[in-house]
C-alpha cells in the first residue's frame, strides 16, 4: 500500500513566505476584535449617569501637562471596587466618568496616591505650596518639585484648535464652546469675571485663582484647575445602583 | 573605531554575499543604547529612594525621565539586538543576503536610529502621548511606521528570495514579530494632531475604549517585541552555541501557533477591577492562563536543546547567559499568569511587584539572551579567533545575575508589603496605614533595587570592555574555565560507560 500523503502538512507554511505572513496575520488578528470591537457596540459599557461634561478649556490644558509631565508613571487615576480603595479615595470609578480622556490617563502604578477624587479634599493654597516642594507639606513624600509651573505662562493663543481636535475624535465641544474658548480660558482663573456662561457651558466648574497670582494665567492655574475637577462631576447620591451597571 | 570602520565591507569578501556590516551597526547601537537604559534606570531608581535627584529641574523629572529608561530599554537597546540579529539569522539561514540591498538596510538603521532620538528628545522636552511604552507624539510615529515597513520589505524579501527549502524556526518568530508590532503600532497610535506644525495630538479613542486599546498593545508589546522576536532569537543561538539541533520541531510549530493565537488575548490582565467590563477583564485573565503552556513549551524547547550538552556550561559562560535567559524566561511566565489572576492581581495591582515582574523578564530574559548572542557574534562579526576574555565573561554573568535577584526580590518584598499595607485596617476597623507611611516603608528596598541596578550596570559595562578589546583584536592571557582535568582524564562527573 502507498504512503498516502498528509491532508495536511506544517512544511507547506514553512516552504511559503507570503501564506505564512497571512496566517500569523490572521491569528494575531483575532483576540484583538474579539475584545476591542464590542466596547464600542455594547451600550452599557458606558453607565447611565448624569454629571461628565467636556473639560474646561483650563482643566483641558491642565491635563495636558498631567500628560506632558508624566504624572500616569507614579499616579493612577482608577479607584478599584474594594472596601480600603473605597475607604481611602471613594466611589470607585466608572466608565463614564473618563468619557472624554484622550488619552485614558488611569495608570498602572501607584507610587503616589490614587488621584481619580482628588478633586475638593485640598485647598488651591495646599496645592501651590504641595507642587513647589513636595516635602514641605508632606515630609515622607518622593514627588519631584513642580516649582517651575508657576513661573510659566499658559499659551493661550490655539487653545481653540485644542477643542477643534478633540471635537474631531468625539468630545462634543459646540461651535458656542469652541468661540469663546479662549475667554473661558481666562475666566475660570479670574474670580472677578463675569462666569455666569462658563458655568452655563461647563456645570460645576471651579473658578479661582488657582495659583495665588492674579497677575498671570500659569500652568499651575491649569493643573490645580485640573486637579480640583477630578472625580467630582458625577453625583453619587443622585444614582441607584441600576444606573451604575455596566 | 568610526562608523565607518565598522560599516566596511572586508575587501576580501565579494558584495553579493551577507551583509555584517548593517549587523555590526546594529550590535554597537545596542550595546550603546544598553548602557544609556541601564544608567538611566539606576538613576530613576535612586530618584525614587532620594528625590533630591529629580534636582528640580523639569527635564530631569522621574516623570520624564522614566519613558526614556522604558524606550531606551525596550525599543533601543532590544529593538537594535532584535533588528540587528534578524537580519544576520535571516541571512545565514535563507543563505541569501538581505533583499533591498546597502541602502534600504542602511535606511532601517538610520531611521530607527533617528526614531529613538526622536523620542528621547521628546521625553526629556515633555511631549509624550501619555500612553505607557508608545509615549512618542504623532510625528515620531509615522515616522517609525515608515521604518518598520522598510524593515518588513528587508526581512520578507530575504525569507522569500531564501535558497533553503524550508523557513526556519527562528523567522518565524521573527515575522510575527515584526507584523504585528505593525499592526500594534498603528491602532495603538492613532491620533488627531492639534495642528501639522504642532507636536501635540490627542488619541483617537477615549476612557475605557482607550485603556484596551492600549493595554491591548502594551501586554503585547511584551509578547510581541520582548517574547517572540527574542524566541526568534534563542532560535538560532542556543543550538548554535550548544552545537545541538532543536529539541523537538514539533513543539516549536505547536508552540509557534498557540503563543501567537494566545498572547494578543491577553492584555485586559492589565485592567482587572477597573471601569473594564467584567466579560472583557475574564476573557484576558482566562487567556493569560493558558498563555502560561505555549511560554512553557518554548522554555522546554530552549533548555532541553542543551540535551548531551550541558557540560559546555562548565565551560562556556556564553551559553550560560543564554540558557540562564531562558530560564528567567520560563520563571517570568509562570509568574506572569499567577499575577494574571483577579485575585491575585488584586494586591499585586498597582505595587512594585509588577515593577519586579517585568524586570525579570527584561532583565533575566531579554538582556541576558540579547548578551549571549552579542557576545557569540562580536568575534565572527569582526573576524577574530574568541572573545578577549571569556572570564569576564563569567564575572559579568555573575554580576549581573546577582543584581536581577537583588532587584526582584526587593520589589517582590516592597510590592507585596504595600499591597498589604493599603488593605490593612487596625482592630477598630479603620484604615491601618496612611498612604505615606506606605511610601517611607518602601526606602529600603528603593534603596536595594538601586543597588541591583548598579551591578547590572558595571555587568554591562564589564562587558563593552571586554567587546573593545576583542574588536581590537587582543586576546587576553588566561587559565580555561573549567577546573583542570584529574589525571584519569575524567572532570569529576562519571562517564556513561561506568
Amino acid at each position: 500500500m502507498a504512503i498516502r500523503e498528509p491532508i495536511f502538512s506544517h512544511a507547506r507554511i514553512e516552504k511559503n513566505g507570503l501564506l505564512m505572513l497571512v496566517l500569523v496575520l490572521l491569528t494575531i488578528s483575532i483576540g484583538g476584535i474579539v475584545e476591542i470591537v464590542p466596547l464600542f457596540t455594547i451600550e452599557t459599557t458606558i453607565e447611565r449617569v448624569q454629571g461628565v461634561r467636556p473639560y474646561t478649556p483650563l482643566e483641558q490644558i491642565g491635563r495636558n501637562i498631567y500628560v506632558r509631565e508624566g504624572c500616569y508613571t507614579c499616579h493612577s487615576q482608577q479607584i478599584r471596587p474594594f472596601r480600603d480603595e473605597v475607604e481611602r479615595y471613594g466611589h470607585y470609578s466608572l466608565a463614564a466618568e473618563s468619557l472624554y480622556d484622550h488619552p485614558f490617563q488611569w495608570g498602572s502604578k501607584r507610587t503616589g496616591p490614587d488621584l481619580a477624587r482628588v478633586g475638593g479634599k485640598y485647598s488651591n493654597e495646599w496645592h501651590v505650596v504641595h507642587m513647589s516642594d513636595p516635602r514641605a507639606v508632606v515630609p515622607e513624600s518622593i514627588m519631584p518639585p513642580y516649582a517651575f509651573l508657576a513661573a510659566r505662562a499658559v499659551s493661550q493663543s490655539d487653545i481653540a484648535d485644542h477643542l477643534r481636535a478633540l471635537r474631531a475624535v468625539g468630545v462634543p465641544y459646540s461651535d458656542e464652546m469652541i468661540a469663546n474658548a479662549q475667554a473661558d480660558l481666562r475666566a475660570q482663573a479670574d474670580p472677578d469675571a463675569d462666569t455666569g456662561d462658563l458655568q452655563k457651558r461647563y456645570p460645576k466648574a471651579m473658578v479661582a485663582n488657582f495659583d495665588g497670582n492674579p497677575q498671570r494665567l500659569t500652568e499651575m492655574d491649569a493643573l490645580i484647575a485640573y486637579m480640583q475637577m477630578l472625580g467630582t462631576l458625577v453625583d453619587f447620591s443622585a444614582h441607584g445602583l441600576e444606573d451604575l451597571k455596566q | 573605531m568610526t562608523i565607518a570602520t565598522i560599516d566596511a565591507v572586508p575587501a576580501t569578501r565579494p558584495v553579493a554575499t551577507y551583509d555584517e556590516a548593517v549587523v555590526r551597526l546594529f550590535v554597537v547601537a545596542a550595546m550603546f543604547w544598553g548602557i544609556v537604559a541601564f544608567a538611566a534606570g539606576v538613576y530613576i531608581a535612586f530618584q525614587l529612594a532620594f528625590p533630591a535627584l529629580n534636582l528640580g529641574l523639569e527635564y530631569t523629572s522621574f516623570g520624564r525621565l522614566r519613558p526614556l529608561h522604558t524606550s531606551a530599554a525596550i525599543f533601543a537597546f532590544g529593538g537594535n539586538a532584535l533588528l540587528g540579529t534578524s537580519f544576520y539569522v535571516v541571512q545565514r539561514t535563507c543563505r541569501a543576503p538581505l533583499f533591498g540591498g546597502w541602502a534600504l538596510s542602511r535606511f532601517v538603521f538610520w531611521g530607527y536610529q533617528f526614531f529613538i532620538v526622536m523620542a528621547a528628545l521628546g521625553y526629556v522636552l515633555g511631549i509624550s502621548q501619555g500612553r505607557e511604552y508608545a509615549e512618542p507624539e504623532w510625528y515620531v510615529d509615522l515616522w517609525l511606521t515608515l521604518v518598520w515597513v522598510a524593515y518588513l520589505v528587508v526581512f520578507l524579501g530575504t525569507v522569500l528570495t531564501r535558497r533553503e527549502p524550508h523557513i526556519y524556526v527562528a523567522n518565524w518568530f521573527y515575522l510575527a514579530f515584526i507584523v504585528t508590532i505593525a499592526v500594534l503600532h498603528i491602532v495603538n497610535n492613532l491620533a488627531m494632531p492639534v495642528s501639522l506644525a504642532g507636536a501635540k495630538s490627542y488619541s483617537a479613542a477615549s476612557g475605557v475604549q482607550d485603556a484596551l486599546i492600549q493595554w491591548w498593545y502594551g501586554h503585547n508589546a511584551v509578547g510581541f517585541f520582548l517574547t517572540a522576536g527574542f524566541l526568534g532569537m534563542m532560535y538560532y543561538f542556543v543550538p548554535k552555541r550548544a552545537d545541538r539541533p532543536v529539541y523537538s520541531y514539533r513543539l516549536s510549530i505547536i508552540h509557534f501557533w498557540a503563543l501567537i493565537f494566545l498572547y494578543i488575548w491577553a492584555g485586559p490582565h492589565h485592567l482587572h477591577y477597573t471601569a473594564l467590563p467584567d466579560w472583557a477583564q475574564t476573557l484576558g485573565m482566562t487567556f493569560s492562563i493558558m498563555l502560561w503552556v505555549p511560554s512553557w513549551g518554548g522554555m522546554v524547547n530552549g533548555i532541553m536543546t542543551l540535551s548531551g550538552a550541558w557540560d559546555k556550561l562548565r565551560t562556556d559562560p556564553v551559553l550560560r547567559f543564554l540558557v540562564t535567559s531562558v530560564a528567567f524566561y520560563g520563571m517570568s511566565t509562570f509568574e506572569g499568569p499567577v499575577m494574571s489572576i483577579k485575585a491575585v492581581n488584586a494586591l499585586s495591582h498597582y505595587t512594585d511587584w509588577t515593577i519586579g515582574h517585568v524586570h525579570s523578564g527584561a532583565l533575566g530574559w531579554v538582556a541576558f539572551i540579547s548578551f549571549g548572542a552579542v557576545y557569540d557574534l562580536v568575534p565572527k562579526l569582526w573576524g577574530r579567533k574568541e572573545l578577549y576574555s571569556l572570564r569576564l565573561v563569567g564575572w559579568h554573568y555573575w554580576i549581573a545575575t546577582l543584581g536581577i535577584v537583588l532587584y526582584i526580590t526587593s520589589m517582590w518584598v516592597s510590592g507585596i508589603m504595600q499591597g498589604l499595607m493599603w488593605r490593612a485596617y487596625d482592630h477598630l476597623g479603620f484604615l491601618q496605614y496612611s498612604f505615606v507611611e506606605t511610601v517611607a516603608a518602601m526606602h529600603p528596598f528603593y534603596v536595594i533595587r538601586g543597588l541591583g541596578g548598579v551591578l547590572f550596570l558595571l555587568g554591562a559595562l564589564i562587558m563593552v570592555y571586554n567587546l573593545v578589546r576583542t574588536v581590537q583584536g587582543h586576546e587576553r592571557a588566561e587559565a580555561p574555565l573549567a577546573r583542570p582535568r584529574s589525571p584519569s582524564g575524567r572532570t569529576g562527573a562519571l562517564n556513561p560507560a561506568e
